[in-house]
């Protein structure tokens, strides 16, 4: 039987990265851009963080460690990472208008190489002589959950036991799906994702809005790879380690069709089914079946992708303009 | 009222086909400040001069006989997955999952290898090793495109999901047939009987080079010269026409998946059958992603492919010499990796549009455009003359 | 102040080397409504969406009441107070009608208030829109009223109509026309881009002509006659004198009956039509556009995929084959020669991306290269079988050659053959998809909208071709939107309504009030209020 109360809490923990790539890649496909870079800009947004808080530990050695620099350098360090990442993306397909998936696909090796490289060379750059990145102090900062958590049983575990980025994701997944729907620059950034030539007809700068939505998916979604070496990794860099979340946080976009709220829910089931393997009994005897409970995440994903596209209603479907660059005077 | 008072500072104007040899100019300046970037980069990440830099790539790249022929090799295996993927890709069917497609025929081959490699003559057993890691690779390819051609469902995370899930039943296999027992790896298969691993042609590295040369030639004439390769074109260019014409896309999409996978499968046979004699996840090593973006910069054309392969080997292998000269990491290659394909990316902007910045009222009636900065070669004598009229309209 | 509300001076536009607009000057003035008249191609869109910021001119001025001003984006354009209703609709497809309306729009998202305000202005002029509706769910009429609304609800003063009617039944149009009228009482200038006659007499107080991208003239509409405008149009008089020749010998060769075609949504298309198309004729098709024309060729050639009833096609020894229930590849394997210009020609016919010659392969590729004198030396089935079943290579060499005979016979204006066809103009890449179409030497020809867009010399050719093909003994199933020319072409018109057959009747001496009145009549159709 599953410890349930051992299980949700760590199950959670995994989904918030999946919910910050999901977010970030909604509000990005919402605007016609297929970022499939995402994996890599997390990747930057986790290795940016771990830099920031690196150079600050380093030069607080001797104490004075203050937790609100502890927290604001690695995530100032972590949103600027990964805009830049965003402006890269921008600048080559909506200025230059470069194939969306090629530019995705160059920024994810681009990015998971700069977060290994880094991850990898950052003590031998810095010429500092610790064995191995271990941000702890940093580490408790992001993970420091309330203090009366503990005392209130299966309830604080559940629902209290997380670092306050996990409550940021979930108060920006709710706060976009609010923004998408009841707001002016939702429904203009939906429209440019549809149509984008009726935007621009409209009035509406649709490279504006692609810039923008574009960029600031990307930061929503570097913090997903910031919280997961931060918090869930408790500030341990290990190369590889972030693994494909960020794939499966675009996988989740459809999965949700296009709606953060379900999001939500969506990547609590991911974040449960990419653990669950360790809480499958296989027998000490049969260590090879873990392997292939670690598969389950991704066979659901397949499934779903094909469900998705058996059930066609209108207003399930991608934005229709997503993939395509936009250039008014196309003739 | 907000109303703009200038002109807009530049527009963008679609051009028709530019000649080719400026094509390659275009391209060429691309890589050539790539690489500038780069090696910035590089002095500031390593402190090394420049040309201990130049020197470092071609030491990697081409340093001894041994990392040339390896060089080629990895080029060679880059290439066939590369070629493998285009055909998908020219039916603009987006197979990211080169990397599963490799890695499953791989470890169809090792299969046959553990399993049955003391029990069959050696050239009988390599026969049902290319079976089956072409047979699984193509098996790899067809599901995603039935899941199209059927429900049109998303390929991309289609492709990629099987990626991983190959990866795990790599996984399975390695720990079930791990040696010794707990050491998580396989370890070189059939050491002693070499039983299943392809013969050597001159050297073991000629094979693969050899193949892949075949393969080439192949698709090109595949694409170019036969029926198939048409009817991929028609489908990737207007679902409208295809139906028009009588082609059944559906059935194209998963016939060329299979063909496409297929040929992965056997890329996957070549690495374990010719160069690493073992099976593990990591065996395609990213090559599945890097051979999509080689495909598209060679515009799908394979001859061209033999050059982007090259310089991406090229550039990866000098880079991870520089990384171990300096004891840093070995993913410096793809970061090197990432600002080529972005430079050569972003210079295709060039080759398909012209911008045209409008001189400001007053200011000296020469208008600077894409053309000039582009040598306005006298190929393009159309845009020359466009030119010409617009700075005698700003004279007016 | 000027006298106009909006004035253009020598403005001019080119798209590579082509001159869309060539030093064109035209106002309108506040309280008048401007018809601005012209052929298909000639340059009255590309005008106005100059006015409308989509394209910025290479040269020239605009003035809205005698000031200069920059037009540099469509945000701009309605700044100004200037709003254009395109050709196609520019609505998003998944939002609803309010939100279509306010889209683009600066400040803080009130639905409610904003679908009061919509309230008032559908109230003063006269439209009727459900808000909630989303517009993927609304009929063509509805959109249009969406997009009308949605101008006047950014206060537009200066409103452009890109051919409103094209798409509209009789009833709607004279709804859309009551509506102008109103516009132009509260004083706004309205441009209504046209180019059908009657309804630049019955709505607009002047008209402005372009011709090939030039400005013509203008006169007021009360002091014109169609002869003169006409004239002005197409800049000589044209008596359309198309030949028309009695057919030869004519036989049943299509036979169509009880056909009913759904789309993909179950939405009948055609309903229950029978008629008959025989060799050596050419029989016409009229229409309101978008009732049915596209899907019954389609049907017939094979590319439609919910169909009942019979389409039979009939050798001339009388066996018949029914071609209902065969796809196109299928068809075509039984070795029956029908040929198919569809109205997309880009998007169906031909490949934009491929050359000339590539696009010769789209109905040959399944032929495998064999030396022609081998062929011809041994005309054995099997060989053909082999030719080609089983040659996994495809002949590129007689496509080629084709696709210079083509060039040469058509005189179709191109570099050279492997020029992408997307790079042609309008006319030269129908002269390419009819010359392919006419190459395997049909018996049944179906051509939809054949010289849409085409300036009157290749109109001209593709009526030759067609005429000549008709000669030759093929069954021409003609498809057109010109009435005049249907008149003087077609041997036998069968006139659509709503998907149903209104009437078949003779060619020669037909009267084009009575087509017209068959294409407005409703028997059992749709309900129009």
């Amino acid at each position: 039987m599953i410890d349930l109360i051992a299980f949700i809490p760590r199950a959670i923990g995994q989904s918030v990265p999946l919910l910050y790539g999901c977010t970030g890649e909604i509000i990005t496909e919402k605007s016609g851009n297929l970022n499939l870079g995402i994996p890599g800009v997390m990747y930057v947004g986790a290795i940016s963080g771990v830099i920031g808080a690196f150079a600050y530990e380093q030069a607080t050695k001797g104490g004075n460690f203050i937790p609100a620099l502890g927290i604001a350098i690695p995530l100032l360090c972590s949103l600027v990472g990964s805009l830049l990442m965003g402006l890269l993306y921008c600048f080559l397909t909506v200025t230059l208008r470069a194939n969306q998936n090629v530019t995705g696909l160059a920024m994810t090796t681009f990015g998971v190489g700069f977060g290994n490289f880094f991850g990898g060379s950052l003590i031998k750059l810095s010429g500092s002589d610790v064995p191995t990145i271990s941000l702890s102090k940093t580490s408790n900062c992001f993970s420091a959950s309330l203090p009366f958590a503990d005392n209130l049983g299966w309830f604080g575990k559940i629902f209290l036991s997380y670092g306050f980025l996990a409550y940021i994701a979930f108060i920006l997944a709710i706060y976009a799906g609010f923004a998408l729907k009841k707001t002016r620059i939702g429904l203009h950034l939906r429209a440019v994702g549809e149509n984008p030539g009726t935007a621009d007809a409209a009035g509406i700068d649709v490279s504006r809005y692609k810039y923008f939505a574009t960029c600031i998916g990307c930061m929503v979604a570097g913090l997903g790879g910031l919280y997961y070496v931060m918090d869930y990794a408790s500030g341990i860099w290990s190369n590889d380690a972030f693994g494909d979340r960020g794939w499966l946080a675009i996988a989740l976009v459809i999965f949700c069709i296009w709606k953060p709220g379900i999001g939500i829910l969506a990547s609590i089931l991911f974040g449960g089914l990419y653990i669950i393997y360790l809480y499958i009994p296989a027998g000490i005897d049969h260590m090879e079946l873990k392997e292939l409970y670690k598969m389950i995440p991704y066979v659901v994903t397949m499934i779903v992708l094909v469900i998705t596209s058996m059930r066609n209603k209108r207003d399930n479907q991608p934005p229709a303009s997503l993939g395509i660059p936009y250039f008014r005077e196309e003739r | 009222m907000k109303t703009r008072k200038s002109e807009p500072l530049f527009h963008i104007v679609k051009r028709k086909d530019m000649p080719f040899g400026k094509q390659v100019m275009v391209r060429a300046i691309a890589i050539v400040a790539a690489l500038i970037v780069c090696s910035v980069i590089t002095i500031i990440t390593t402190k090394m001069n420049p040309l201990a830099i130049f020197s470092a790539v071609i030491q990697g790249a081409f340093g001894s006989t041994r990392k040339m022929w390896i060089t080629f090799q990895d080029t060679s295996i880059l290439l066939i997955i590369a070629l493998a993927l285009t055909p998908a890709f020219k039916m603009k069917f987006w197979n990211i999952g080169g990397e599963g497609q490799v890695l499953i025929g791989g470890l169809g081959a090792a299969a046959c290898m553990i399993l049955i490699g003391d029990k069959v003559p050696d050239p009988v057993l390599i026969l049902i090793m290319l079976v089956a890691a072409v047979g699984l690779g193509a098996l790899w390819g067809a599901i995603p495109a039935i899941f199209k051609a059927v429900w049109n469902t998303n390929e991309t995370l289609c492709t990629l999901m099987m990626n991983y899930i190959a990866i795990q039943i790599v996984a399975f296999f390695t720990i079930l047939w791990e040696v010794p027992k707990g050491s998580g790896k396989i370890g070189i298969i059939n050491q002693n009987t070499n039983a299943g691993w392809l013969l050597q042609v001159g050297n073991k590295y000629l094979l693969t080079i050899l193949i892949a040369i075949l393969i080439t030639v192949g698709m090109f004439v595949y694409l170019k010269y036969t029926k198939h390769g048409y009817e991929v074109s028609v489908v990737g260019e207007s679902e409208m026409t295809a139906r028009y014409a009588g082609i059944h896309s559906g059935a194209v999409i998963i016939r060329t998946m299979i063909i496409s996978g297929g040929l992965c499968g056997l890329a996957g046979f070549l690495l374990v059958g010719s160069i690493h004699h073992t099976i593990t996840t990591t065996l395609a090593g990213g090559e599945g992603f890097t051979a999509v973006m080689v495909s598209w910069l060679a515009h799908f054309n394979p001859i061209a492919m033999i050059g982007a392969s090259l310089l991406i080997v090229f550039l990866s292998n000098g880079a991870a010499q520089i990384s171990q000269n300096c004891g840093l990491n070995q993913s410096f290659g793809d970061i090197i990796t990432g600002i080529i394909i972005f430079f050569i990316i972003g210079c295709e902007f060039f080759i398909r549009y012209r911008v045209v910045f409008r001189a400001k009222k007053g200011a000296i009636p020469a208008p600077v455009t894409g053309e000039a900065v582009f040598g306005g070669g006298p190929g393009d004598e159309s845009a020359v003359k466009e030119i010409k009229e617009e700075e005698g309209n700003d004279n007016d | 102040m000027s006298e106009y509300a909006i004035e253009l001076k020598n403005i001019t536009k080119r798209f590579g080397t082509i001159v869309a607009n060539d030093n064109v000057s035209m106002g309108v003035r506040k309280g008048e409504i401007l018809a601005l008249l012209g052929e298909n191609g000639s340059g009255k869109t590309t005008l106005m969406n100059m006015i409308s910021g989509i394209y910025y001119p290479d040269e020239g001025h605009i003035f809205l009441d005698g000031q200069e001003v920059k037009i540099a984006s469509p945000k701009d354009a309605l700044a100004l107070g200037i709003g254009m209703v395109h050709q196609h609709f520019k609505l998003v497809d998944v939002l609803t009608a309010t939100e279509n309306i306010i889209l683009g729009l600066p400040g803080k998202l009130n639905i409610c208030e904003a679908e009061e305000k919509i309230r008032t202005i559908c109230d003063k002029f006269g439209f009727i829109i459900d808000l909630k509706k989303k517009v993927y769910e609304m009929t063509v009429s509805e959109k249009q009223t969406v997009e009308i609304v949605k101008v006047l609800y950014r206060g537009a003063n200066i409103l452009i109509l890109d051919e409103p009617t094209a798409v509209l039944t009789p009833q709607e149009a004279e709804r859309l026309f009551l509506v102008m009228w109103r516009m132009r009482n509260d004083g706004k200038a309205v441009i209504i881009i046209t180019h059908k006659m009657h309804e630049v007499k019955e709505v607009s107080d002047r008209v402005v002509v372009l011709r090939k991208g030039r400005y013509v003239g203008e006169m007021d509409t009360g002091d014109c006659d169609v002869q003169r405008m006409t004239d002005m149009m197409v800049g000589r008089s044209v008596s359309l004198n198309i030949t028309r020749k009695t057919p030869v010998d004519p036989k049943p060769r299509i036979e169509v009956e009880h056909l009913t075609i759904r789309d993909d949504e179950g939405v009948v298309k055609i309903d229950d039509i029978s008629f008959t198309a025989n060799s050596g004729e050419i029989l016409g098709i009229a229409g309101v556009s978008g009732c049915g024309q596209k899907e019954l060729l389609e049907a017939i050639a094979g590319l439609q995929k919910h169909v009942d009833g019979e389409v039979r096609y009939i050798e001339d020894d009388g066996s018949k084959t029914d071609l209902l229930k065969m796809s196109a590849q299928k068809i075509s394997e039984k070795g029956i020669a029908l040929s198919f210009v569809p109205e997309d020609r880009l998007g169906m016919g031909l490949v934009a991306n491929m050359n000339i010659a590539e696009n010769m392969m789209i109905r040959s590729f399944r032929n495998g290269p064999i030396v022609e004198e081998a062929v011809e030396r041994n005309k054995a089935e099997a060989l053909r079988k082999l030719r080609r079943d089983l040659n996994p290579f495809t002949d590129r060499k007689s496509p080629r050659k084709l696709a210079e005979t083509v060039v040469k016979d058509l005189n179709v204006v191109t570099p050279s053959i492997t020029t992408p066809v997307k790079n042609l103009s309008g006319g030269n890449v129908q002269k390419i998809l009819v010359g392919r179409e006419i190459a395997s030497k049909p018996k049944v020809l179906l051509t939809a909208y054949a010289v849409r867009g085409l300036d009157i010399n290749s109109s001209y050719q593709i009526y030759e071709l067609i005429n000549k093909q008709k000669e030759e003994g093929t069954a021409v199933v003609y498809v057109g939107e010109d009435l005049d020319v249907l008149l003087e072409l077609s041997d036998r018109i069968l006139v659509l309504c709503g998907g149903k057959v209104s009437g078949i009747i003779d060619g020669p001496g037909a009267d084009k009030n009575q087509v017209g009145l068959m294409m407005m009549s409703v028997e059992g159709g749709k309900d129009e209020n």
